[in-house]
């Protein structure tokens, strides 16, 4: 090991990570304040319950977004400070913009919201939601902004071998952001769709497991209730609005990556086609889409590389629009890349033991292959999956069965995988580059960066294998809290989140000045 | 000197600046969760207190850390990397506080408490006295190569400076944590905190004193002794007023002493933002690390609206959190209902 993979395999844990918290921060944002839109027009208790159980399970997966989000905001001066000192000029703006002008109004008012209930007047309180989310989304701009710029740099020109932005505006409209942006956003959407729906099936089902919901000779559900744990009629249309509304939301997310992502992938072919190629192990040129590769991705040999199934015309298609035109394959790439950045790497310390070494320029197959047929594959079911539970659950409540029960919760976790691979996808397959070089001709030829040459070159592998150590540990132990914790506020339901659903039924929650004792908090850590 | 590049080192200041202000006491108040605190009601109204600014006061610190990656580059590229393990550390505590304000709570038993409790104890100690040893570096110089990379191994950051930056930092915490409840709770706490404060108030500014001196010796300006003298009679003034009762005001001249303070320190060390103890001709200056003047106009232009409504908004959520919290305004702690 070399510090370089060290500090790779040390971005790559912490970023993923991190991401396995963004969108769900991001989708359960805009449900919850949606739904509380909906209690502040309409006033019924069960919008109120829905803001309640949800903006809990929100709150407790946002906190862990935010304590990792600071390892992102240090983590390239700490780990990559010839990165930062090449791309600083224009890759710290969009970072700076997120932090003063979306990182703070998410924090400030979503504090506001969180201990807000009964002190602030309901409009504003609902106003600090509808800050914090749209926040949420304004955060994930600024930070796809930068992303977008390693992955198609616009804007700059080079000037004493540093790009130095000339146009703001430039990397603010790049149009590999102006894909991304949406395509993120939806599976961010996604997950949320997910979330709600495996969640809610479990109460729907614990509701009939217990007997207070039972099915007529119709097929239709009748509704039961025991108001003495919570579980009354309200509590149905809880947990039924709360299915069909993730459900939909899952199709509807799932339609938008699919529209976004044939857009990008057009884009990448172009901006980067070794990343499209890697995509799909094509080592010639040609025009079908692999359902089947063999040989060994591993190997990352092309000779080796037979597509066993594929479908004619399909890739051309994904590229072009059309059936026919060749997409060139790794084989022609290689040349090109080697004709316009090198076989080897300069000879220069910066680039450390790898200085002088030959260039690998195809991505590592085995990931760019698998991380973008997974994407697609955890995307698909998730969406079929939302289809048919919107069909089982047409009659208003779900079956007794205890494995689909198990299937639909698990099936939260698909949404999670398509993101996390699509990221892994797009960001190994942009190697051995860490900003990549633009052949389009809207794009800067002379930009780029080898991912070798970013490292910090006064940081030590000791240092680097104790911090992934230290990171990986406590990460791992902070997951295992936050889902447990999760779990515990799934099952409790409602009642978790709104005590007060048992203690007094007629309470006011949340408007206004609470009227019983002015001085006790509404809410409190 | 160049004025964007100027202007930039006195926003980042200001970042640095706004964040010991504000995060100032939320850390101290973390710190006291063990020690001070003696049942979980006082903890929870210790909690209480910055439960709903914490957050927001801590963004300082991002932005103040992103602002400085925009504006200068070199800056953040070498103090971070050469600060590595500290950084790893802070990051880590600030991790454990984070998760443990807002986990803390949500789970009704003495064991899950305790270990938050802990965990924001220590997280609070160890990112105060890690923020405080970065800036004390930052003023004073790290090993720096010609690159701007640290030299001299994982430790070689560390000196007396980075253990005074450290300390000056963690007892300014506490005292500012102590007028911050004084201010805020009632009762016995109220009491207790103001105890703390008339002891502790004194002896706890010593430290981030004799970093400003020693700065000002080092590479002062005649304005700096000036700026330096204000901040001792901020510290006096928090004292005497302290002793009367006048909490706001004792409160404001902490306030005053801790800006006072950080513009004699950063005024001192202009236009150097990391000297290299190495060789001067290695030091980082606010001309050779910082972004290009477009990139510091835009950001300027932008930062121009942006911080303005940071603080109106952000006063705004201290107007409305504005009132008293004692251990009569907690509620009964909250458990997951079991079915």
């Amino acid at each position: 090991m070399e510090a370089l993979e060290v500090a790779r395999w040390q971005f790559g844990i912490t970023t993923v990570y991190h991401f396995l918290m963004v969108p769900l921060t991001i989708g359960l944002g805009l449900t919850v304040a949606v739904l509380q839109t909906a209690w502040y027009r309409t006033g019924k208790e069960q919008y109120l319950r829905m803001t309640k159980f949800w903006g809990k399970l929100f709150l407790i997966n946002f906190i862990m977004g935010v304590a990792t989000g600071l390892v992102q905001e240090f983590q390239f001066g700490m780990a990559w400070s010839e990165y930062s000192r090449f791309v600083g000029d224009v890759f710290g703006a969009p970072l700076a913009l997120e932090s003063l002008l979306a990182f703070f109004v998410e924090s400030i008012f979503l504090g506001l919201w969180i201990f807000g209930w009964k002190r602030l007047p309901k409009g504003m309180h609902l106003l600090s939601i509808w800050a914090a989310s749209l926040a949420t989304m304004g955060s994930a701009y600024f930070i796809l902004a930068a992303n977008s710029w390693m992955q198609h740099p616009v804007g700059v020109e080079m000037i004493d071998g540093r790009p130095v932005m000339v146009d703001i505006w430039a990397v603010l409209t790049n149009n590999t952001l102006l894909v991304a942006y949406p395509h993120t956003l939806f599976g961010a959407f996604s997950v949320a769709g997910g979330f709600l729906l495996g969640i809610a099936w479990y109460h729907l089902w614990k509701r009939r497991r217990d007997g207070i919901d039972t099915v007529g000779a119709d097929g239709k559900v009748l509704v039961g209730s025991n108001p003495a744990i919570g579980r009354d009629a309200t509590d149905h249309k809880v947990w039924l609005t709360s299915l069909r509304v993730g459900a939909v939301v899952a199709m509807v997310s799932f339609a938008g990556v699919s529209l976004t992502g044939d857009l990008q992938a057009k884009l990448m072919f172009e901006q980067q086609p070794m990343k499209m190629a890697a995509a799909e192990a094509a080592c010639h040129d040609g025009t079908g889409f692999s359902i089947l590769s063999v040989g060994d991705l591993g190997s990352n040999d092309c000779d080796d590389m037979v597509a066993v199934v594929e479908l004619p015309g399909l890739l051309s298609f994904l590229a072009n629009g059309d059936f026919t035109t060749d997409i060139r394959g790794i084989n022609t790439l290689i040349p090109e890349y080697q004709d316009s950045f090198g076989t080897h790497l300069p000879d220069n310390p910066v680039y450390g033991e790898r200085a002088g070494t030959e260039i690998d320029y195809v991505p590592v197959m085995e990931v760019t292959y698998w991380g973008f047929r997974m994407m697609i594959t955890f995307g698909m079911l998730a969406a079929g999956a939302a289809l048919v539970a919107l069909w089982i659950a047409r009659k208003g409540t779900v079956p007794e069965s205890k494995w689909l029960m198990r299937l639909a919760v698990f099936g939260i976790l698909a949404p999670f995988g398509a993101n996390s691979a699509g990221w892994i996808f797009t960001e190994m397959g942009r190697q051995p580059f860490v900003v990549a070089p633009n052949p389009d001709p809207n794009g800067i030829d002379n930009v780029f960066m080898f991912t070798a040459a970013a490292v910090s070159p006064g940081v030590s592998l000791a240092e680097l294998v104790f911090s992934l150590c230290a990171f990986a540990l406590v990460y791992g132990v902070l997951l295992v809290v936050e889902v447990k914790l999760l779990f515990a506020y799934c099952k409790g339901g409602v009642p978790s989140a709104m005590p007060e659903v048992l203690a007094h039924r007629d309470d006011d929650a949340g408007s206004g000045k609470g009227k019983d004792d002015d001085d006790v908090l509404a809410f409190a850590y | 000197m160049d004025f964007l590049p100027t202007l930039w080192f006195i926003i980042i200041a200001f970042f640095w600046t706004g964040y010991l202000f504000l995060e100032g006491f939320d850390l101290g108040v973390g710190m006291l969760m063990r020690g001070f605190a003696r049942n979980n009601t006082d903890r929870r109204v210790l909690l209480n207190t910055v439960g709903p600014v914490w957050d927001g006061n801590e963004v300082w610190l991002i932005t103040a850390g992103a602002a400085t990656f925009a504006a200068f580059p070199h800056w953040y590229a070498s103090l971070f990397a050469g600060l590595y393990l500290p950084l790893v550390l802070v990051l880590l505590a600030l991790i454990f506080r984070a998760v443990a304000i807002e986990y803390r709570g949500k789970h009704d038993s003495p064991r899950w408490r305790s270990s938050w409790d802990w965990a924001i104890a220590l997280g609070s100690f160890v990112a105060a006295f890690g923020v405080g040893a970065m800036l004390a570096l930052t003023t004073t110089g790290l090993p720096l190569d010609a690159n701007g990379d640290r030299v001299g191994g994982p430790f070689a950051w560390f000196n007396g400076y980075a253990v005074l930056g450290g300390l000056a930092v963690v007892l300014f915490c506490l005292v500012h944590a102590a007028a911050f409840l004084v201010l805020k709770t009632d009762g016995d706490i109220r009491a207790r905190a103001r105890r703390l404060l008339l002891r502790w108030l004194p002896v706890a500014l010593l430290p981030m004193a004799l970093w400003a001196i020693l700065v000002v010796l080092a590479g002062g300006k005649p304005v700096t002794w000036v700026t330096l003298t204000v901040a001792v009679l901020g510290a006096a003034a928090a004292w005497l007023l302290a002793r009367r009762e006048r909490d706001g005001l004792s409160f404001a001249g902490l306030g005053i002493f801790l800006v006072a303070g950080t513009t004699t320190i950063f005024t001192a060390v202009f236009p150097n933002v990391l000297p290299s103890s190495l060789d001067p001709a290695f030091s980082l200056t606010v001309e050779n690390a910082s972004s290009s003047d477009y990139t510091l106009g835009v950001m300027s232009v932008i930062g121009a609206f942006g911080i303005p409504a940071v603080l109106v908004y952000q006063g705004y959520t201290y107007w409305v959190f504005r009132k008293r919290v004692s251990a009569e305004s907690i509620p009964a702690a909250h458990a997951v209902v079991p079915q």
